[in-house]
């Protein structure tokens, strides 16, 4: 199956009730061949319906209604429920874990990774809006509704991962308009903790055989990139990549956080200069602006074959 | 342009004076434009604008019996 | 958000943990009260949010109440990094023999907390990394389990601290661990970990950060030590006109409008969403042109919410023209916004044409949304139109045409 999710990939929607996650709901049974989604829970809600998806009280009910395990869940609750949102899934067997919700304290996000990472599970977020395989399936509220995502995203040879929501979207629609389509691009989220980094991806981007570069959009704060850059060189990756980096003022304003928690400089490697400084030396090109990708991407897989 | 009122409503009588419609309508509404009153039902102004386009009020009463003119355009849903 | 000393003090102290005498003045008189208390050596620190104290002159040594008060006067009055203090904290001088150091902190790539510890305190923990690698040791825990002392012990033994101290020292970082966690603080640190003449051991300053995602469930910490809930705790404090972007962004729960930061150009920004308003300002920048904010916008806000911050941007003094720029929205809606910020140029008397120097916002609604910009004349651009060529339109608009450049 091409990276994380598939047409036959089965998900629940955890919070399924929410303004936004009904949107969600819809978007992603409309999108290409169409959501597997088998249920949704919020509780207190039990025998109700959200466009055809029967919602449950809790993730067990789901899983037994379905018959057979669940491969995933989009969590999108209040912060302060989240964490026991996650919980649930991870006991009750889901495998993949998209969380979409904002402003969950740093302990928390660290509660629910030790607990995926003992049990397997991998999560996508949070402060995220998930994962799209062109035409084929998305996992969230990526790309918007079915046909303004169709817009954006199609199918083709470049992997996305993007520390900004909006920004999937926006890289990947310079790239459709070039002509260069996606295989699979993931939101990763912009917190300072996040279930899935930039190298903990790129194993599967890798073994993808529909994969043939990579895009990456980065911001100051932390030191995945810097983790990347690392990675790409232990394992000389196939795979071409190309950052493009935003919130480059930031450097001449230590302390203050802009745009998503996770821009928050604490330490001298966060910092815009130094992270291009790291994926240079890594052989991983710094675009200067988004409409230079799609150029260099080719350059690059030219280069690469 | 002088003015920036983007969205008018207009209410059949029959159903502006029914307190059964103007209660549905006031609840329907999303960003709150219609007011259920003992009379019947009112539109609140200051909301007018914050109209997301659903359709929900023209739903919930009889066909055209609530209309929503869009006024940088001139086009009256429903069409 | 940061603490100051007083308060970073008052969570140790909670914790458990020892501390050396110490009471907070706000005039020299209280200075002088708290020194006859402690009625020995003492030394006046400066409360501000703000490094580098003991260079700019905000730490002094006193040896009677009479010369604390002198330097207390002087200390209150004394600007620091563009901060003035809170007040002066009075600490009674401890016969110290030894300075260790300890810290927890996040590792974002082990995704754990990690407590480190050093046998050389007194000075910045990086600057003792670098230099002495191998006097630093550090120890990641798990957040799922309850914190455990011997986990302590290893980290401190592992640097041949053995003996008293050692029995000492481990439970005092045992509680700064578990007070890391149970505050949902980014950073808990006592530098100087003081080791008395006497062999006891006492916290001679601290350091504390909190998450602000975890403000709401930490109300009862932050009512206790008195911090308001306006109180933003940023490296500067907020002006009046982001503070009056807080309060367009809080009027109602749909969406965001806000996050403003202030700067001093003539180009007013009404940009979003996260990312996009990051790439964005960049580009405004990378073109020259000139910002006279940051703001984002995002989540589908209300149309008062988006009339709202555009009003506030026309408002400010050197504002010209705003340029509205958007990376693709799936979410929130390009008529929405429009009608937002053409409602806000026209109620303060402005034709829109003229104000909005650009208006690249492509996605969800567009056609609704460009229907309407059509109606008012004003310039607008879809997805073909790059982020930075849309802020390169903008800045051109503002500032005329680039000159030739220099042969």
């Amino acid at each position: 199956m091409p990276v994380l999710i598939d047409e036959t990939t089965t998900f629940i929607v955890q919070g399924i009730t929410g303004r936004e996650a009904v949107n969600l709901t819809r978007e992603c049974l409309d999108y290409g061949k169409g959501a597997k989604i088998v249920g949704g829970v919020t509780p207190g809600r039990l025998g109700r319906d959200v466009h055809g998806v029967p919602v449950f009280d809790t993730v067990a009910q789901a899983v037994e209604h379905h018959g057979s395990p669940i491969d995933g869940s989009v969590v999108t609750v209040p912060p302060s429920f989240t964490k026991d949102a996650v919980f649930e899934a991870i006991e009750n067997g889901v495998k993949l874990v998209v969380i979409v919700t904002e402003r969950i304290p740093r302990g928390d996000v660290a509660q629910m990774v030790e607990l995926a990472s003992e049990r397997g599970v991998r999560i996508i977020g949070p402060n995220c809006l998930g994962i799209i395989v062109p035409d084929v399936v998305k996992m969230g509220g990526i790309g918007g509704p079915a046909k303004d995502a169709a817009k954006s995203y199609t199918p083709g040879p470049v992997g996305v991962i993007s520390r900004s929501g909006g920004m999937t979207t926006e890289m990947s629609s310079t790239l459709t308009a070039a002509g260069l389509g996606q295989s699979t691009a993931v939101s990763i989220g912009g917190d300072a903790i996040i279930g899935s980094t930039y190298a903990e991806l790129m194993p599967l981007f890798e073994a993808d055989p529909e994969t043939e570069a990579i895009v990456i959009y980065t911001e100051p704060g932390g030191r995945m990139e810097a983790e990347l850059a690392r990675w790409v060189t232990e394992n000389k990756s196939r795979l071409p990549i190309v950052a493009f980096m935003a919130g480059r003022f930031m450097d001449e304003m230590p302390g203050m956080s802009f745009g998503h928690a996770g821009t928050i400089v604490e330490g001298k490697e966060d910092t815009a200069s130094e992270k291009i400084a790291r994926l240079a030396e890594a052989g991983i090109v710094v675009a200067g602006e988004i409409a230079e990708i799609p150029g260099i991407v080719r350059d690059r897989m030219g280069a690469a074959v | 342009m002088t003015n920036a009122l983007f969205i008018a409503v207009e209410v059949d009588d029959p159903v502006a004076t029914n307190p059964g419609m103007a209660a549905k309508l006031e609840e329907v509404c999303p960003v709150d434009i219609f007011r259920a009153t003992l009379a019947g039902v009112e539109i609140v102004p200051e909301n007018l604008d914050e109209c997301v386009l659903c359709e929900l009020c023209i739903n919930a009463v009889p066909v055209g019996a609530v209309r929503v003119i869009k006024l940088y355009s001139g086009q009256t849903l429903p069409a | 958000m940061r603490f100051f000393e007083y308060e970073s003090r008052a969570i140790v102290a909670k914790a458990g943990i020892p501390m050396t005498k110490h009471g907070l003045a706000k005039t020299a008189d209280e200075a002088r009260r708290i020194a006859e208390q402690i009625a020995g050596p003492v030394v006046i620190k400066s409360q501000v949010l703000s490094g580098g104290r003991m260079k700019a002159g905000g730490v002094k040594f006193a040896d009677t109440p009479d010369e604390a008060a002198r330097h207390a006067e002087h200390i209150l009055d004394l600007e620091i990094g563009g901060h003035m203090p809170r007040g002066v904290l009075v600490d009674s001088r401890a016969p110290v023999q030894h300075e260790y150091y300890a810290g927890v902190v996040w590792d974002g790539l082990r995704k754990r907390p990690v407590m480190l510890f050093s046998d050389m305190g007194g000075i910045d923990i990086e600057e003792v990394a670098e230099q002495h690698p191998d006097h630093v040791a550090r120890r990641h825990f798990s957040t799922l389990r309850p914190f455990s002392d011997w986990q302590a012990k290893q980290l401190i033994a592992s640097l041949g601290v053995s003996g008293s101290a050692l029995n000492r020292l481990t439970p005092i970082v045992a509680r700064l661990a578990r007070l890391f966690l149970a505050y949902d603080m980014t950073l808990a640190e006592i530098n100087p970990l003081g080791e008395l003449e006497d062999g006891s051991f006492v916290a001679l300053d601290a350091h504390m950060d909190m998450e602000n995602e975890a403000r709401p469930r930490q109300k009862a910490l932050l009512h206790e030590l008195g911090v308001g809930d306006e109180e933003t705790r940023q490296a500067r404090e907020p002006t009046p006109f982001e503070l009056a972007g807080e309060q367009v962004d809080s009027q109602d729960h749909r969406g965001v409008a806000g996050n403003v930061t202030e700067f001093d150009g003539n180009l007013g920004l009404v940009i979003g969403a996260g990312g996009g308003s990051l790439t964005l300002f960049d580009a405004v920048r990378a073109h020259g042109g000139d910002p006279a904010n940051y703001c984002e916008i995002g989540g589908n806000p209300s149309v008062r919410k988006a009339c709202g911050l555009a009003k506030l941007v026309l408002q400010k003094p050197g504002v010209d023209k705003i340029a509205v720029m958007m990376s693709i929205v799936s979410n929130t809606r390009v008529d929405i916004v429009a009608r937002g910020v053409i409602k806000a140029c026209v109620e303060l008397g402005y034709d829109p044409a003229e104000k909005i120097a650009i208006f690249r916002i492509p996605g969800a609604w567009e056609d609704e949304g460009f229907q309407i910009l059509d109606r008012y004349g004003v310039e607008y651009a879809d997805r073909s139109v790059s982020l930075h060529e849309a802020a390169r339109r903008a800045v051109e608009k503002i500032q005329g045409p680039p000159a030739p450049a220099a042969v």
